[in-house]
């Protein structure tokens, strides 16, 4: 008998579908109509029970009594309620006519809260949906490794200072920037002097793509190309142009002292001195 | 055991079917390991100094010194290389969908949005992104589908869009989109510094219309990614600004920087970060603009193709 039963389960033995919390006990059992543990809401202890459930977007009525109790294969009665909510409402009150009141307002409740939950799921699937990319944890390591060893590689600073250093050179900046010229020549005199065969075929080339306006994005790819391609042919001769570009400027950072002072007029005193010895670390730099 | 009584000669021999993996116990491998490590590093110094010996007797007639190998040094040849003088490459730039800006028709105005409801990193970002680009406009995004933004912004008379994706209250994507039917490219957006996390002592960027540097865009795509970038500025940098954003690919990821220099004489610029700075990493470019289902793919970067050597990189 259903007091026995709760004798049993409510209070004194275990309940599987029995949750305890601080505050509450809740029940998991699928058909319980509020989700509580108490004596009026357990399937289990009460021989006449009612629930809504929805299946796939549609709503059953379920109904148990008395009479079924012996055939558990037949003991839940299944009721398809219409989609009009008025109109479910009324049949769960057709169905459960002269059954406790209980059970009749809990089932509206259940059967409200659910109609509501499935208008907004509709809802929602209208909308765009976040689509969720799980990351592979082994990938993410590898990328952040690569990126690390990729910025140590790519030497940004050298990079854009060189490239700021070219395109002063091809006069980019036009008159902005007044710096002695006899250095400049000199320098662009050594340059030319050099790297003959291979400047000349890009300065033409940079000359034309001047006039068509693609200044910013083209010269930097015909300097960096030609300084990653030529780098190994350069390195040998840039070595002896630096050397002889740092005596020019080295001769006008003397005038120029007060710039960094220390570190200034330690490096003309190391040059001088000595010159043969500073190849190995020029090298380095350019290396 | 055998750690107090090892032999004293410098040089130990070892059998030579000998591996040092054999051996059951841990203590002891572990000991015969380091030995047979210090063993190598001794025959190791031994050849560096005899070659350098060897240098050094021949003196002039020195052989130059050998390159050591990096990752570009190796890198695998993409015959999609842009050539300098490549006429056919010229002729598609020429009439690419970038050919109006590049041909000064269109000045550019980009819409930088976010995903769904931003966290206050993302919001921060974008904020100095837009200072950076110059000609750009933040719209916080209310749930809108991008499929409808994006004529409205064609009707406005956008020429770019870009959509920072969030994850986690941090930006990790960013979609690129070149507006009047334009190719969209989606890359993966990490280490993102903003400008307070960026140890400078610079103030913030100007209005001035900085210049772009394009760093390393070689291949085919790289030069179609790179012009990208490039229509995201005006055309006439102004020099007084002495700002500059930098495009920097390395490896397949394109480091985004922003500076300001000075010219302390023609040999010597002063560099000095300022702005927010991230690093890109392309995963995939559309035809037209952005469209998950049925746009046609110029390139995807498929994980078990593209990855499997560590010296072939596309951009």
């Amino acid at each position: 008998s259903p007091q026995v039963v709760w004798d049993m389960l409510g209070n004194r033995q275990f309940c599987s579908y029995k949750i305890t919390t601080k505050t509450q006990n809740f029940c998991r059992n699928e058909y319980n109509i509020t989700g509580l543990c108490n004596r009026s809401s357990c399937p289990l202890a009460n021989s006449q029970y009612a629930t809504v459930r929805e299946e796939k977007g549609r709503c059953y009525l379920y109904m148990k009594t008395i009479e079924r109790a012996a055939f558990p294969r037949r003991l839940w009665e299944r009721v398809l309620l219409s989609k009009n909510y008025e109109k479910a409402l009324e049949e769960i009150d057709e169905n459960l006519i002269y059954w406790p009141r209980f059970i009749r307002h809990k089932c509206k409740q259940r059967f409200t809260k659910i109609t509501q939950y499935l208008i907004r799921i509709r809802k929602l699937t209208l909308k765009r949906q976040r689509k969720l990319v799980p990351l592979r944890r082994k990938i993410e390591r590898r990328e952040k490794r690569r990126e690390e060893k990729a910025l140590i590689a790519a030497q940004l600073d050298n990079a854009i200072e060189k490239e700021l250093l070219e395109r002063l050179k091809q006069a980019t900046y036009g008159d902005i920037y007044n710096f002695p010229i006899h250095a400049f020549d000199k320098a662009l005199q050594q340059q030319e002097a050099e790297s003959e065969s291979e400047s000349d075929a890009e300065k033409e080339g940079e000359d034309e793509e001047e006039d068509v306006d693609k200044r910013e994005f083209v010269e930097a790819d015909d300097s960096d190309l030609s300084d990653f391609e030529d780098m190994d042919k350069l390195e040998t001769s840039s070595e002896e142009e630096e050397e002889v570009e740092k005596k020019p400027s080295q001769s006008k950072h003397k005038g120029k002292a007060p710039l960094k002072g220390p570190a200034r007029r330690k490096r003309p005193h190391m040059e001088i001195e000595y010159e043969e010895e500073t190849e190995p670390t020029v090298k380095a730099q350019t290396a | 055991g055998e750690v107090g009584s090892p032999p004293a000669q410098e040089r130990v021999l070892f059998p030579p079917t000998f591996s040092v993996s054999e051996i059951k116990n841990k203590q002891r491998r572990h000991f015969m390991f380091l030995r047979w490590k210090q063993q190598q590093r001794k025959e190791k110094l031994a050849a560096k100094k005899k070659r350098k010996k060897e240098r050094e007797a021949l003196g002039d007639k020195a052989p130059p010194k050998a390159v050591p190998k990096t990752i570009e040094n190796q890198r695998v040849y993409d015959e999609t290389t842009v050539d300098l003088n490549d006429e056919e490459v010229a002729f598609d730039e020429a009439t690419d969908e970038f050919a109006p800006y590049f041909n000064r028709q269109t000045v550019p105005k980009i819409l930088i949005t976010t995903s769904d409801r931003p966290r206050g990193r993302t919001v921060r970002f974008c904020e100095q992104l837009s200072t950076v680009i110059p000609n750009s406009h933040v719209y916080y995004r209310r749930g809108l589908a991008l499929k409808r933004i994006i004529p409205q912004c064609i009707a406005r008379d956008f020429t770019d869009l870009i959509v920072i994706n969030e994850d986690r209250k941090i930006p990790n994507g960013l979609v690129l989109s070149h507006l009047p039917e334009g190719p969209t490219a989606h890359f993966r957006m990490s280490s993102v510094r903003l400008r307070k996390e960026i140890k400078r002592k610079g103030k913030e960027p100007t209005e001035h219309v900085p210049e772009v540097i394009l760093n390393n865009f070689t291949t085919r795509l790289g030069h179609s990614i790179g012009r990208m970038f490039a229509s995201l500025f005006p055309h006439d940098p102004q020099f007084i600004g002495r700002q500059v954003a930098t495009f920097h690919n390395q490896r397949d990821y394109i480091f985004f920087r922003f500076h300001r220099y000075i010219f302390k004489s023609e040999k010597k610029v002063g560099i000095q970060e300022l702005g927010p700075r991230f690093t890109l990493k392309l995963r995939s470019l559309q035809k037209g603009t952005f469209d998950s289902k049925f746009g046609e793919y110029e390139w995807i970067h498929k994980r078990r193709e593209m990855d499997t050597s560590r010296r072939k990189f596309h951009l």
